[in-house]
């Protein structure tokens, strides 16, 4: 026909911007006009929050005994729960000044597991990480501030304070043979403390700051033995938890005392022993004095305490609305290349790598969003009413509740993400999600159930994306303190952020081959 | 050279199979374009290429003399219209286009535009999941119209249309046409492009065998041939056929001839005292010239070479 005349069309159109920006409207509009995935992100959200809520509803604690109050837990000075239970034998210091004693002996007894039942089995020993030694603490009320310097059962001098610190010193026990001396002195703030062999050549074993220390200040020495812990699998999954008395005897002599002590005598206090019923105390210390020797027996322990509920026990919910989350997610790419649709998408934007990061992007704050609100909701409700129905909850700092919550939000966000490239990579509904649930879900399901053994459990939460569940820990491991740090105790093989990245660095492999993918095949 | 598509070159194979063998045409603006051929000629594998869904083994595809991948914003540069079954069913048709028009930085009231000049004002806030075949055809143009580019390509746009609105979408291609646009239409019919195309490339088996206009297309295929109309047919065959023409019975009453010039013919069935009542030249329709076409298409790939001499 006639070309020649032809005046080529030109649209009046004003030329728009090019960004990525549209490229996230352009997905943002399509996740917000499905209305089954916006239902499904609420879902999500709903099912995390009212779970964990229920879960709390439904855990009722009691002390029994007149009034049914709990005896009340101490808090140390970093606001964390501690257990504080040791026999000290002490007289006010003012000022700066010390105390250096020489520790001869160190024996026990501890409880082993009945073999007939009923009958007690107490055999001499001592535990790890019985303790005795020199200690400088503000007062003898529970969860003061204190340094001490000690020998251990079988972990050899260290100096420990405020309850969750411990420097190492030379290793070895103690005996009649090599008896271990050991210092602490005070200097403002500052505790330093020094063991020898002689008595004339010492070693600095560590120093602490403790910040607020009064003038006045108790010095003297102390026993403490925690309890012997034995963890039993169960025959139908599950561990047998089990903590038995025991206590710790030290001989201490050559006690002397640097700068001034108003008072002069020594006191004596069994700090925290429990009382019973009847008045009279259960499993009490003792403290003997024989020519300038004192034989001290002290039970219980200096140490982080553990045995409450904590703040993250109010996220079981979690587990399943990620489910939900993993759906969604997936169905957000696979739906496209069910229909076809997926090449509408490219011809909108032919750079293909960009698509796949605004789709990651889209779900994974849309994602973020909704976990931020379901464990906003959770994690403070949830732990008000444990506390209503009588439960200790293991207080933590502020700023750990933050990241609990915040760091389940980018544990859904960044599953979710995950879930997106199994989809791309997949581009099928059924095999994507199947996949997703098998290597996010099922591995934590499995390792905190107690269906496996520690070390195979502690293995999954290395090694699978599960072990971004690591983030919502809020209590930590201290080696100075044995328990069960089992993954169905609720201590991840790996620190939090760690975790986290673990699954972080699996969503970037998965995303990484399905753009990879997505750029080489025709579509 | 912004209207345009070129071609040049196109080879692709899916393992055993050639679906390209070098394809090469260009669509000028102004006109439409009609892309005919068998199932199977390459149509959709050339647009899947052209708009950068399939990369070719060789050869180049560019709009207005750019690849499609490197186009920003490329809705509007290009609009087209693949499988108008791509939606998702459980967003509206208006959402639908919304997020495209998001996509290349256009607004809502772009949206409202298209929806009402194809015809979807009612229904666009309706889930495209319970859309006919024929809604969903326009609700594809719509999406094509987005960006008002100044190339449009369309696959197959009177599928599942209804009478009326293969009317409408020949009436409109050509609305579009006129305004400078260059307009390229795929379909494997050719009575479909016959009132609407102005040029025709026609393909088969992965390479052109025809760029040209209607008018030429019907003339080429015309040539040579001349229609009798006789009483007497058998004697008119035998006659003819003595004198080395080629006769086909195409009527009760008629026959085409090839292979002599109407005066011959007049003077040998006079000779014979063969009666006829009207001998004219043959006009054939493009349905016949597509058929010829495609049929020489089919020919040149016989086996032992594709050179092979006609």
């Amino acid at each position: 026909m006639t070309t020649g005349a032809i005046t080529p069309y030109r649209s009046g159109m004003k030329p728009g911007r090019d960004g990525f920006a549209q490229l996230l409207r352009a997905e943002w509009t399509k996740l917000r006009t499905v209305r089954g995935w916006l239902i499904g992100m609420v879902v999500a959200a709903l099912v995390t929050a009212l779970l964990g809520l229920f879960s709390a509803s439904g855990s009722h604690s009691s002390c029994g005994g007149p009034g049914d109050v709990c005896p009340a837990v101490p808090v140390g000075p970093g606001g964390e729960a501690v257990d504080d239970k040791f026999y000290f034998v002490h007289m006010p210091l003012a000022g700066d000044g010390g105390i250096t004693v020489r520790v001869t002996s160190m024996t026990g007894q501890i409880r082993l597991p009945d073999l007939t039942p009923g009958t007690r089995r107490v055999v001499p020993g001592v535990e790890p990480w019985a303790k005795a030694g020199v200690m400088i603490k503000a007062g003898t009320r529970q969860g003061t501030a204190y340094a001490a310097m000690m020998v251990t059962g079988s972990h050899g001098a260290r100096m420990q304070y405020d309850f969750t610190e411990d420097v190492a010193g030379r290793p070895g026990g103690v005996s009649a043979a090599s008896p271990r001396w050991l210092r602490l002195t005070r200097s403002g703030e500052e505790l330093t403390g020094y063991e020898s062999a002689d008595g004339t050549h010492w070693t600095r074993v560590g120093t602490a700051r403790l910040a607020g220390l009064p003038a006045t200040v108790q010095a003297g020495f102390f026993v403490a033995s925690p309890g012997d812990l034995t963890v039993k699998q169960a025959d139908f999954g599950g561990s047998i938890e089990q903590i038995r008395f025991a206590e710790a005897t030290a001989v201490f002599d050559q006690v002397g005392l640097q700068g001034k002590a108003p008072g002069g005598t020594w006191s004596h206090d069994d700090i925290g022993v429990t009382t019973l019923p009847d008045g009279s105390f259960h499993h009490p210390g003792g403290f003997k004095e024989s020519g300038g020797a004192y034989t001290v027996t002290g039970v219980g322990d200096i140490a982080p305490y553990a045995d409450g509920q904590r703040i993250e026990s109010t996220l079981s919910g979690v587990p399943a609305g990620l489910i939900v989350v993993i759906v969604v997610a997936v169905m957000f790419i696979t739906a496209e290349y069910g229909r076809g649709l997926i090449r509408t998408t490219l011809l909108a934007s032919p750079r293909r790598g960009r698509v796949l990061a605004a789709k990651a992007i889209v779900i994974g704050t849309a994602t973020f969003v909704a976990g931020l609100a379901a464990a906003g909701v959770a994690v403070p409700f949830g732990t008000r009413i444990l506390r209503a129905n009588g439960n200790y909850v293991l207080p933590v700092p502020p700023l750990t509740e933050v990241r609990v919550v915040a760091g389940i939000a980018a544990l859904l966000a960044v599953a979710a993400v995950l879930a997106l490239a199994f989809g791309a990579l997949f581009r099928r509904s059924a095999a994507a999600v199947t996949t997703a649930i098998a290597v996010i879900v099922l591995p934590h399901i499995l390792a905190t159930a107690s269906v496996l053994p520690v070390g195979v459990a502690q293995w999954l939460l290395r090694v699978t994306p599960a072990a971004g569940f690591a983030i919502q820990q809020s209590l930590r491991e201290h080696p100075q303190v044995i328990r069960n740090y089992a993954p169905s105790a609720g201590y991840y093989p790996l620190a939090p952020w760690a975790g986290l990245a673990v699954l972080c660095a699996y969503t970037a492999l998965v995303l990484g081959l399905a753009v990879f993918r997505l750029r080489r095949r025709d579509a | 050279m912004e209207a345009t598509i070129e071609v040049a070159g196109l080879r692709k194979r899916f393992g055993e199979t050639t679906a390209l063998d070098g394809m090469s045409f260009i669509v000028e603006p102004g006109q439409v374009t009609g892309f005919v051929g068998p199932n199977g000629a390459g149509k959709s594998t050339t647009m899947r290429v052209i708009l950068g869904l399939d990369a070719a083994d060789e050869g180049t595809a560019l709009i207005g003399g750019r690849p499609y991948t490197s186009l920003r914003n490329p809705l509007r540069h290009i609009g087209a219209l693949l499988d108008a079954a791509a939606l998702q069913p459980s967003r509206t048709a208006r959402n639908h286009l919304l997020w495209l028009a998001h996509s290349q930085g256009l607004t809502a009231e772009r949206v409202d535009e298209v929806i009402e000049q194809v015809g979807l004002g009612s229904v666009a806030r309706r889930r495209a999941g319970g859309y006919s075949l024929g809604m969903r055809q326009r609700l594809g143009i719509a999406a094509a119209l987005l960006g008002d580019p100044p190339v449009l390509m369309l696959d197959e746009p009177s599928n599942g249309l209804d009478p009326e609105g293969i009317v409408w979408i020949r009436g409109f291609l050509r609305s579009l046409a006129a305004q400078g646009r260059a307009v390229l239409v795929s379909s494997h019919l050719m009575s479909e492009l016959q009132d609407t195309a102005d040029h025709l490339v026609v393909v088969g088996r992965g390479r052109v065998v025809a760029d040209t206009s209607v008018a030429e297309l019907i003339a080429t295929a015309s040539r040579d041939r001349v229609t009798l109309r006789t009483s007497a047919r058998s004697e008119a065959m035998t006659a003819l056929a003595r004198a080395g023409a080629t006769v086909a019975a195409t009527g009760r009453d008629t026959l085409t001839v090839s292979g002599l010039a109407a005066e011959e013919i007049v003077t040998l069935l006079s000779a014979d005292a063969v009666p006829f009542s009207e001998l004219a030249a043959h006009r054939a329709t493009l349905e016949e010239a597509y058929m010829d076409l495609t049929r020489d298409a089919v020919e040149f790939r016989a086996p032992g070479g594709r050179k092979a001499a006609r």
